[in-house]
């Protein structure tokens, strides 16, 4: 009898809640005509807004690679947003709000990037994602998750051309890293006129960003009066690529460019140093491999004179900030030097974040509101502003780079050193 | 077989039939061996057709096949090695150890720390041959320990439980073990330091053979000799073979089974430890997720040689290495199928099928071999 009466009182308790619970939500929405006006800016976006309290953070989420074979690539990233924060006029804040990161992990592949994305929407007060690291991460997945929740996301180092590509193109979705259009062009036209290839290979895992930027590769060298003999594909977690590499050998290419990724690629280099046939052939990866890691998975010896492209890191718009001022802040912040290149773009998206809140975002009675689709507007918008990699004018596609200049380094003595080429270019249209 | 199988599933004649009614063609031809015989004519004239088309494009020379093969059997040693384990174990329980793949990765990476130890104090290559001692040692003893562990707090629980009850925990271990490893030694792919005398190759047969897979051959066949002799010589492992026949009897005859279960687990473990070290020196990598893959080729290796045999495990080991290096280069080139590399599970797998539809024991295997 007595357990009856408590069963009865729980329910009542509970359903006094959600409705409770309902009731809280109405009423924000339900908009008369008394209301404030940052109220109907509010009720006029489609996602409605970010409500920060007084003395709450404004939470930022990250979804780079932060664990696993590519794990320096994504928290070279992380890295340079947190450090972002440092620099702002008042360090930390963003319009007198702490700002609080959520990181989580893109894993580098499209089913990591599924639950990061996941669990970055089903938080409702996260603003803004800096992510993601792998351009598979990204494509179809985050990108798509992300936008469907109204939530900006920006990525600084997927460089894959599909994910700006206006078929394929989310309405949420930009990024500060180069469109592979640039940099497989870029690789193409250093192979061709300056390391003198005339037949080349290519390989890639599957991947949007490997497949991306070989295709441009082999596009722009075919272009140059070059001759693609195969373009061949691995998959990730093979081991044994011997059989893969005396098949292309028997093609006597003059270079293999192989744009995948740190272990697969460590892999490749050493044991097409055991093929006979590939002796005078030049190897060639990119920014995926551009990590001590590869070198490392290689071997030294073995990486040695490879050829390595990726962002240009000594021909920065701000090079002086980069090396006085981001560098020491980097080494004391975490204690290291940078392990891969996208720490300064992941810094510059972190910093258009920041600029795009305080422009949008206004006081509400003490609250601090952000409208989501005005934020997305407000960085879709962004014209000619400054940040270390470059000026940032970001397209309708979400490409915030239109020029870029891309470097190819040679491997000597186990470091990546000084480019041995350099070029800039734009986006086309 | 499969024609009397046929024959048997064909209706016998109704009593009241005419004796000696002959059957309608149709009834007549065994349907399921005709389907059978009809796929391997095609697929063994696809295999021949690309071949042939493949070896007249002139694509590759002697030397090449030559190196693809010794490349496949290099690989193929390491995947018998380790179905040595596999085949071991399902000898004497009729369980499948799936978890005997991370056994593998445990020694790999363990002797990973040794090896960088090694080459700190500089004793990596100025002393080798001591060295690469010491790393089969720690590997070897570390890939004992996770089996005998493995055996002790997984399987010895579940002996007498259902076939199915081991199997799921075994796939529980496997994952445990992954895990565990990714959290003590990070998840990174590590390469291991360069041992001088391994690096190089040696001209045999017209082609340049790399020293590391002379030596993975080598200590693979020197392995697997040495495990025949001790299973068919010595009294442990008549033992071994006793307990596999009947543990009850064997037991009757003063034999403690307990103990030669364990030492099975133990050399399966040795082994698997050493295959560790020969995989090291072909790949020169490890990560934690290496034993998933391995472990998965070595056993369909051990099956396809025929699981319980260790005869069969070497050659099962040894073919399947040779198919995935060579068979999509050769069979599929030809055929005109572009990127053909990315089909060696196809090749490999298919082979596979083919092999157990016309030996269901495998090649070595009893054709009624013992249910699992």
């Amino acid at each position: 009898m007595k357990k009856h009466k408590f069963a009865l009182l729980t329910m009542f308790a509970a359903l006094s809640l959600i409705a409770a619970a309902c009731a809280g939500e109405d009423t924000p929405k339900g908009g008369d005509g008394t209301a404030p006006p940052g109220k109907d800016l509010c009720g006029a976006d489609e996602f409605g807004c970010v409500e920060i309290a007084e003395g709450d953070p404004i939470q930022i989420g990250t979804l780079l690679v932060i664990s696993g074979e590519n794990a320096s690539l994504g928290q070279d990233s992380q890295n340079g947003a947190v450090l972002a924060m440092d620099f702002r006029d008042t360090p930390g804040e963003i319009a007198g709000h702490p700002v609080e990161f959520n990181h989580q992990d893109d894993g580098c592949s499209a089913e990591g990037g599924q639950a990061g994305a996941t669990a970055l929407a089903a938080e409702p007060q996260i603003v803004a994602v800096i992510g993601t690291s792998c351009s598979s991460a990204a494509l179809g997945v985050a990108d798509t998750i992300l936008s469907d929740a109204g939530i900006v996301i920006i990525s600084p180092s997927n460089t894959g051309p599909a994910l700006t590509d206006p078929a394929t193109h989310q309405p949420f979705y930009l990024r500060t890293a180069h469109n592979d259009s640039i940099q497989g062009a870029a690789v193409a036209n250093f192979a061709f006129n300056e390391a003198g290839w005339q037949t080349a290979s290519t390989i890639h895992d599957g991947s949007p960003y490997a497949d991306g930027l070989q295709q441009v590769f082999a596009d722009t060298f075919s272009g140059l009066g070059g001759t693609i003999a195969r373009q061949e594909a691995v998959q990730v977690g093979d081991t044994d690529f011997k059989p893969l590499l005396t098949d292309l050998a028997a093609d006597q290419i003059d270079g293999l460019y192989y744009p995948i990724f740190v272990a697969e690629g460590g892999l490749i280099t050493a044991q097409a140093r055991t093929v006979g046939g590939l002796s005078d052939t030049d190897l060639a990866g990119s920014d995926g491999m551009f990590t001590p890691d590869w070198i490392e998975a290689a071997g030294a010896d073995n990486a040695e004179g490879v050829y390595i492209s990726g962002p240009d890191l000594t021909a920065l718009a701000d090079p002086e900030f980069y090396e006085n001022e981001f560098l020491p802040a980097y080494q004391e912040a975490f204690g290291e030097e940078p392990q891969s290149v996208f720490h300064a773009h992941s810094f510059d998206a972190m910093n258009l974040i920041a600029d795009a809140i305080e422009s949008v975002g206004f006081d509400d009675g003490g609250t601090f509101k952000i409208p989501r689709t005005a934020l997305k507007d407000a960085l879709f918008s962004v014209t000619d502003s400054p940040g270390i990699v470059g000026n940032f004018t970001c397209n309708e596609n979400g490409d915030c780079l239109p020029c870029a200049t891309m470097s190819v380094h040679q491997v000597a003595g186990g470091d990546f050193g000084d480019p041995i080429y350099t070029e800039e270019l734009c986006l086309e249209g | 077989m499969a024609e009397q199988t046929a024959e048997r599933e064909a209706p016998p004649p109704p009593p009241s039939a005419p004796r000696r009614r002959r059957l309608a063609l149709p009834e007549r031809i065994p349907v399921r061996g005709t389907i059978l015989v009809i796929l391997s004519i095609a697929i063994v004239l696809g295999v021949v057709i690309g071949t042939a088309s493949t070896l007249r494009t002139g694509r590759f020379t002697g030397a090449n096949w030559i190196d693809l093969v010794i490349n496949g059997v290099a690989r193929g040693s390491v995947y018998a090695l380790i179905a040595m384990g596999y085949t071991l174990v399902y000898g004497i329980l009729f369980m499948i150890n799936f978890a005997h793949g991370e056994v593998f990765m445990a020694g790999a990476f363990t002797a990973l720390f040794a090896a960088f130890a090694l080459e700190e104090h500089g004793v990596l290559n100025s002393n080798p041959i001591l060295s690469i001692g010491i790393l089969f040692l720690v590997s070897m003893v570390t890939s004992m320990t996770v089996a005998l562990l493995l055996e002790r707090v997984a399987y010895r629980p579940l002996r007498g439980a259902p076939r199915l009850v081991p199997l799921i925990t075994a796939i529980g271990a496997s994952l445990f073990l992954q895990y565990t490893f990714r959290g003590l030694y990070s998840a990174q792919a590590r390469a291991y330091p360069r041992i001088n005398i391994m690096e190089g190759s040696w001209t045999m047969f017209g082609a340049a053979v790399a020293r590391a897979q002379v030596v993975v051959i080598l200590g693979a066949l020197a392995l697997m000799i040495g495990l025949y002799l001790f299973i068919a010589r010595t009294r442990t492992g008549r033992s071994m073979r006793a307990v596999g026949e009947d543990k009850e009897i064997a037991s009757l005859m003063g034999i403690n089974v307990d103990r030669t279960i364990v030492t099975t687990f133990a050399i399966g473990g040795l082994l698997a430890g050493a295959a560790g070290i020969l995989y090291v020196f072909l790949f020169n990598q490890v990560i934690f997720t290496m034993g998933f893959f391995a472990g998965i080729k070595a056993f369909t290796a051990a099956v396809l040689g025929g699981i319980g045999s260790i005869a069969g495990a070497a050659i099962g080991g040894v073919l399947l290495g040779v198919f995935e290096a060579v068979g999509p280069i050769l069979f599929l080139t030809g055929a005109g199928i572009d990127s053909p590399n990315q089909l060696q599970p196809v090749v490999a797998f298919g082979i596979l099928v083919l092999v157990l539809i016309f030996r269901p024991g495998g090649i070595l295997g009893a054709p009624e071999e013992k249910r699992a």
